[in-house]
C-alpha cells in the first residue's frame, strides 16, 4: 500500500484513519491543514488551486513517511494532499500516524506534515476578492529577486 | 543534440504559456538547457529553483540524455 497520495476530490477522512489502526497500536496523532481565508496579513483569499508535480511528489512524500519510520517508533503512518480547486475551510492536506505512545505519533507527526511543506513538489495559487491571484512563495520571491538582479538559479539554491 | 522533453508546473506553466514541450537541445547539462530556454521564454526570477530529471530531484551539472523529461520546480507550497 503506498503511504502519500494525492487526491482531486473530497475524501472520507475516516475511511484512512482505520487503515492507521493496529493491535499494537495505542496512539493516535493526526493533522489536518485546512484552506484559510487570509495569508501574511492579507485578508481576502475566496479560494485556493494547488498544483502537484504527481510522480516526483509520490516518491518524495514515500521517502518523507520512510525517514519518519526510521526515526520514530511508530506503527504506521499516511499522508494525502489535495489538488485542484479548494473552498474555505476545507481539506487541504491530512497526516495521520499510529504509534504504541503518544510521544511517536506526535513527533513522526510533526515531521512528516513539516517534510511535506518543504520538500514535495506542490504549488499553492491564492484567489482574493478584489480579482487577484498569484502562487504562494513564488511572486514576493520573484519580485524581490527581480529587485536584486539575481538570474542564475544555480547561485541562488 | 539531445531529444527531450520539458515540462512546466504553476507559476512557469503559466508564463511559458503551456505545460509541455518537446525539443532538440544543444545543452548538454539540465544547467545549460535552463539557460537555453530562459534565453526563449524570460522566466521570471525565482529565488530557490530546484530541477528534477526522469521524476527524481536532480542537480544542476545532471548530464542530458535522448529522452529525458525535465522539470524545473518553482518555491513549494504545500500544506
Amino acid at each position: 500500500m503506498s503511504h502519500f497520495e494525492f487526491k482531486r476530490e473530497r475524501f472520507d477522512l475516516a475511511s484512512y484513519q482505520v487503515l492507521l489502526a493496529d493491535p499494537v497500536a495505542g496512539a493516535y496523532a493526526g493533522f489536518e491543514g485546512w484552506v484559510r481565508n487570509h495569508n501574511e496579513g492579507r485578508a481576502g483569499v475566496l479560494h485556493l488551486e494547488y498544483e502537484g508535480y504527481e510522480q516526483l511528489g509520490v516518491k518524495e512524500g514515500e521517502r518523507i513517511i520512510a525517514e519518519a519510520a526510521a526515526r520514530f517508533d511508530i506503527t504506521k503512518a499516511h499522508g494525502i494532499h489535495r489538488l485542484g480547486k479548494l473552498e474555505i475551510g476545507e481539506l487541504a492536506v491530512w497526516v495521520g500516524v499510529s504509534a504504541a505512545h503518544r510521544d511517536a505519533a506526535f513527533d513522526a507527526c510533526r515531521y512528516i506534515i513539516d517534510e511535506v511543506k518543504h520538500r514535495v513538489p506542490i504549488w499553492k495559487k491564492e484567489h482574493y476578492a478584489d480579482g487577484d491571484s498569484g502562487w504562494v512563495n513564488c511572486e514576493a520571491c520573484a519580485a524581490h529577486a527581480a529587485e536584486h538582479h539575481h538570474s542564475s538559479p544555480q547561485e541562488s539554491t | 543534440m539531445a531529444e527531450i522533453r520539458v515540462e512546466y508546473f504553476a507559476i512557469l506553466r503559466e508564463h511559458v504559456g503551456c505545460a509541455h514541450e518537446a525539443l532538440s537541445t544543444p545543452a548538454t547539462t539540465v544547467g545549460e538547457l535552463y539557460a537555453e530556454l530562459d534565453q526563449r521564454h524570460a522566466f521570471p526570477a525565482l529565488g530557490r529553483l530546484k530541477v528534477a530529471v526522469n521524476d527524481e530531484f536532480c542537480d544542476w551539472e545532471t548530464p542530458l540524455r535522448d529522452g529525458d523529461l525535465v522539470v524545473f520546480i518553482p518555491p513549494v507550497a504545500g500544506g
